[in-house]
């Protein structure tokens, strides 16, 4: 796991990925302003990684994950999923590439139809998109089932005849059907007790050896994402701040709110605990729909600048690997910039340092 | 696990499942004897009992039960039996195919309004237009029109049943399309539609696996009651001479024919009372059984 994630290919790029949902009002629905859920986000997943995704509630990781698979229709951006453009392909494609990405959601008991058995459930997939037999497609339906551990005899329940952990599994199950190289995991073990948990990401894990699957990790569990993820992104208001490989970013997070997060985890062992520190934060997250100029952490930034009102960082590479949007680190980036620069230009998707190089 | 041990049964047919739940709802089991009593009734009955149904006989007239007049006769001394038979085919197809007609073209416009985004404004505007009519002129208004053409077309009997059921079908379907589009609009937002989007199903197979399954409750609820108010409206036409023509049994009619003398001879009111009431009460369970059997939650419970 620990191996660098540059000798790999990239299988998944995001870039510049906007998703602005439109305040309406009025008698004529006239649009009046955007929730940007995600305000230009770009990061690169490499095969076979496991890249977490972290942030308070609200922040934009779900959609994040939504809008990569395009189950919402982006405003801007570009995400190529190994070599062929995800939001640019025309329906029929789309369609195509549908079982090369798939998800995992979150509320294991939401995203199974009620109405379905487990095997009408897990053979969706196979119905949509291959002609196999019926014979053919159970023998399918029952590997699978063997594949994340449920019993065969289960094929004829309904969801609502399993546990939590259980209908998960019949969740990763689906999302397994049509051996897909992509699967963002939404939050999929929020809804779950701790000790199942644990065996839902050990068999996320298994599987990931076994089949070779590349996972976007969304959740807001910070120890979970450190057991699991290779690198890790941090999200606040809609943009990553940090994107770090894990040890990096858990051992020396950089960014002000990274560190604050990484604060409130708490410690196992008493002793340590009653010494920890924590850093807290003043204030509420601002409205998505109406982010505060410059930076969007500085309002409750404990290390805020006077330029951080101003100017929106760039978000760059600091050290090799470690990704950053913060003035902090970006004294000589700052002095080059032109004084009383627009914000709202230098926000722009245009900058080509906005967006991150290959490593 | 013991997947060794126990033997494997494939996936079988969910309406086996649906059957075995149905048979443990008492009032539905009830009611479907019932219902099926009256349908070979009406069906075979007039097999076993040949008198016509608009035979006039004067001198039998105002009778009441006998053996040669089970249920008696009336004031021209027609066999209410008969009557009763030929008026329960009538009735009831006029019940189950308008209710047919109204459920299917409410599930439609309320499924497309409420899937669709772009659909929603025009179709919902639509159906306020239909709830806005006053309904019986406009039934009255489509008799007069086209009871003529339609007689002529298919005969006197088959234009005006055909003109009933689509006046009924047509001005009965706007609540169960409010309600399937208020469902639909819910079900649109679950999760379990997101991860068949990420599959990458196509809108129609989305609606048909996903959608309708799930709004069946309401769809069951709104057919059942369907049934009756139709038979209502088409003896309240009736009554008012919009319907069939006057020697031409319903129960409807029946029913209105026999109100003015109803001191005199009050089981001529109270028998085809009793069947429509026994016809909607019957189907009222039935359609709760169904609704009960058809959700795999209270399934087997």
């Amino acid at each position: 796991m620990a191996d660098g994630p540059q000798t790999r290919l990239p299988l998944l790029e995001v870039d510049g990925l906007k998703m602005y949902f439109p305040i309406t009002a009025g008698l004529f629905r006239k649009k009046v302003g955007d929730v940007k859920a995600v305000d230009d986000v770009s990061f690169t997943i490499y095969e076979g990684e496991t890249l977490g995704l972290v942030g308070e509630s609200g922040c934009g990781k779900s959609t994040c994950g939504r809008a990569i698979l395009r189950l919402y229709e982006p405003t801007a951006g570009r995400v190529v999923l190994a070599g062929e453009d995800v939001l640019a392909a025309p329906p029929s494609e789309l369609r195509a590439m549908r079982p090369r990405m798939q998800m995992v959601f979150q509320d294991p008991q939401a995203s199974l139809n009620p109405r379905m058995t487990v095997a009408g459930i897990i053979g969706e997939p196979l119905d949509e998109h291959t002609t196999l037999t019926r014979a053919q497609k159970l023998a399918r339906i029952y590997e699978l089932m063997d594949k994340v551990g449920l019993n065969r005899d289960f094929a004829n329940r309904y969801p609502h005849e399993f546990s939590g952990g259980q209908r998960q599994r019949i969740g990763i199950a689906r999302a397994l059907a049509l051996n897909p190289k992509f699967i963002v995991c939404d939050e999929p073990i929020a809804a779950l007790d701790v000790s199942i948990q644990a065996q839902v990401v050990n068999l996320l894990e298994e599987l990931q050896d076994s089949l070779g699957l590349t996972y976007l990790f969304i959740s807001h569990d910070l120890s979970m994402v450190r057991h699991i993820a290779d690198r890790v992104a941090v999200m606040y208001l809609g943009r990553i701040v940090e994107l770090a490989s894990r040890d990096a970013l858990y051992d020396a997070p950089m960014h002000p709110y990274t560190q604050a997060l990484l604060s409130a985890v708490p410690e196992p062992d008493p002793n340590a605990e009653i010494d920890r520190n924590r850093i807290i934060l003043k204030g509420d997250v601002p409205s998505p729909a109406n982010p505060p100029q410059g930076c969007n952490f500085c309002t409750r930034c404990p290390k805020v600048m006077d330029i951080c009102r101003k100017v929106e960082p760039r978000f760059e590479e600091v050290t090799p690997g470690h990704f950053l949007a913060c003035h902090l680190y970006q004294e000589a980036a700052v002095g080059a910039a032109p004084s009383g620069a627009n914000p709202e230009q230098s926000a722009s998707p245009q900058d080509p340092n906005f967006q991150q190089g290959e490593t | 696990m013991t997947e060794t041990t126990t033997a494997i049964r494939p996936p079988r047919n969910q309406w086996w499942d649906v059957w075995d739940q149905f048979k443990t709802h008492k009032g539905a089991l009830v009611g479907l004897t019932i219902f099926l009593t009256i349908l070979l009734g009406i069906t075979i009955g007039p097999f076993l009992w040949d008198l016509a149904p608009t035979y006039v006989d004067l001198r039998a007239r105002n009778q009441g039960f006998s053996l040669a007049h089970p249920l008696g006769t009336d004031q021209l001394g027609r066999d209410l039996l008969a009557r009763m038979m030929a008026g329960g085919k009538v009735s009831l197809s006029v019940g189950l195919t308008a209710m047919a007609l109204a459920v299917s073209l409410g599930t439609t416009i309320g499924v497309l309004a409420g899937y669709f985004k772009r659909l929603e404004g025009p179709l919902m505007r639509l159906t306020d237009l239909f709830l806005a009519l006053p309904l019986l002129p406009l039934l009255l208004l489509m008799v007069t029109l086209f009871r003529e053409p339609l007689s002529q077309r298919f005969g006197p009997e088959g234009g005006i049943f055909l003109l009933i059921v689509t006046a009924i079908g047509a001005t009965s379907w706007m609540q169960t399309a409010r309600i399937v589009r208020g469902e639909v609009l819910a079900l649109k937002e679950r999760e379990f539609v997101l991860a068949a989007r990420s599959i990458g199903t196509p809108a129609r197979r989305m609606v048909l696996r996903h959608i309708l399954p799930n709004v069946m409750s309401p769809i069951m609820v709104s057919a059942t009651l369907g049934i009756a108010t139709a038979i209502i409206t088409e003896s309240a036409l009736s009554f008012l001479g919009l319907g069939f023509p006057p020697d031409f049994p319903t129960w409807g009619r029946l029913l209105f024919d026999a109100v003015d003398q109803i001191q005199l001879y009050p089981m001529r009111v109270v028998l085809p009372g009793i069947a429509i009431s026994l016809t909607v009460l019957s189907v009222n369970y039935i359609g709760d059984g169904l609704r009960d059997a058809l959700d795999p939650r209270i399934r087997g419970r």
